[in-house]
């Protein structure tokens, strides 16, 4: 594998990417989930509060590195808030 | 209500998955690994964390390439959209000429991007291109490699003509799907040729809609081959787009840390805009079926 030059914290990142949807897999058999309308101006479902965290998350990340003397696990420890409050509020 | 769909079918999609992981998901994690490393080769590389982020975040040619990019692809779509719904409602509904305004219509998406390109190039010289001479001898001082206004002109112009014919197809399917039930209703009720399209062609096309509007907003959000053999983004950087710069960068200088980490921007960016485009219009349509 050393052609795609992997590196400790991408390979970190993907994994917890897999094992993230993994998980929402197994959630979404257990306990299918249902529509509703949370904070967002737009009734989501799981899925879509997940997908809405991630891409926001990119943001906080491109923000944070970008624009501020922040470390970037500054900006990933607002993102894994944010996506929580997401999740359960969203 | 516990019911669950059978999941089984999922199976059958696993061959797809596989190519696709091969075709995209691997490609791209192997960019977010270059995006965070300075490689040389194989063997020579250094871990780099953000630095490149940053960097090309704050880099004012990328900037300013953003901006063009943006300000490109919403003037086709303002362009593009209209033109495309004007286009598909004048054409022929039935027999032979139906038939002859399709392959008219069609002509233009059959030609490679570069020879677009390379026709426009032709098209607008001053010596013996039509356009270029024909606005000369009126009086104009048409010249694309020197002023900027004339090159973003031509640039709109060329994807006007190269790509309205998309949406007007898409439009024109979309218009004969609709039942003739609704056109004798709005008979009935006398209804205008406005009120027709307002109320019963247009959200009849929003289907169609959403998927041209993504395709082009993609499509003119990459655009690459078009400018590149027209402008070749001058004058100046008056008309280099995003994949331009992008490509000067990861082929011209071979700094591939700098050109990976702006992939991701730039891959982020056609997401998220695409993703709104979608919410919103999608949100737009369900609201109305739940007014009714």
């Amino acid at each position: 594998m050393n052609w795609m030059v992997w590196t400790v914290p991408t390979a970190g990142f993907f994994s917890t990417i897999a094992l993230i949807l993994a998980g929402m897999t197994v959630w979404q058999y257990f306990s299918p989930s249902i529509e509703r309308k949370g904070f967002l101006p737009i009734s989501t479902t799981r899925g879509d509060r997940l997908f809405i965290g991630l891409l926001s998350s990119a943001y906080i990340h491109l923000g944070i590195v970008g624009f501020t003397e922040f470390h970037v696990l500054v900006a990933t420890a607002i993102s894994v808030v944010w996506i929580v409050v997401l999740m359960r509020w969203g | 209500m516990n019911k669950i769909e059978s999941n089984k079918g999922w199976f059958f999609v696993l061959p797809v998955f596989i190519v696709v992981a091969f075709s995209a998901v691997i490609p791209l994690m192997t960019v977010v690994n270059y995006s965070v490393q300075d490689v040389f080769d194989a063997n020579t590389r250094f871990f780099t964390g953000t630095e490149w982020y940053r960097e090309m975040l704050n880099n004012p040619q990328l900037q300013s390439a953003l901006v063009r990019q943006f300000a490109f692809s919403f003037t086709i779509l303002l362009i593009e959209v209209p033109l495309g719904i004007a286009v598909a409602l004048m054409m022929p509904k039935k027999g032979w000429q139906a038939s002859l305004a399709l392959v008219l219509v069609s002509l233009p998406l059959l030609i490679p991007l570069n020879v677009v390109g390379t026709i426009w190039q032709l098209f607008t010289r001053g010596d013996i291109g039509l356009m270029g001479w024909g606005l000369r001898e009126l009086g104009y001082a048409y010249n694309i490699s020197r002023n900027s206004g004339d090159a973003w002109a031509t640039i709109i112009l060329m994807d006007v003509w190269h790509w309205t014919p998309l949406i007007a197809l898409l439009c024109y399917s979309g218009l004969r799907a609709i039942p003739e039930a609704y056109y004798q209703a709005a008979r009935i009720d006398q209804a205008s040729r406005w009120a027709v399209f307002r109320h019963i062609q247009l959200p009849k096309l929003t289907n169609v809609l959403v998927i041209g509007v993504l395709i082009r907003f993609m499509d003119s959000f990459m655009i690459y081959a078009e400018p590149f053999v027209l402008t070749g983004g001058g004058p100046g950087s008056s008309t280099t787009f995003l994949s331009q710069a992008l490509t000067a960068m990861a082929i011209g200088q071979f700094d591939l840390g700098p050109a990976a980490a702006f992939s991701i921007i730039y891959f982020l960016i056609i997401l998220l805009v695409s993703w709104i485009f979608y919410t919103t219009i999608m949100h737009m349509q369900k609201d109305k079926t739940i007014n009714k």
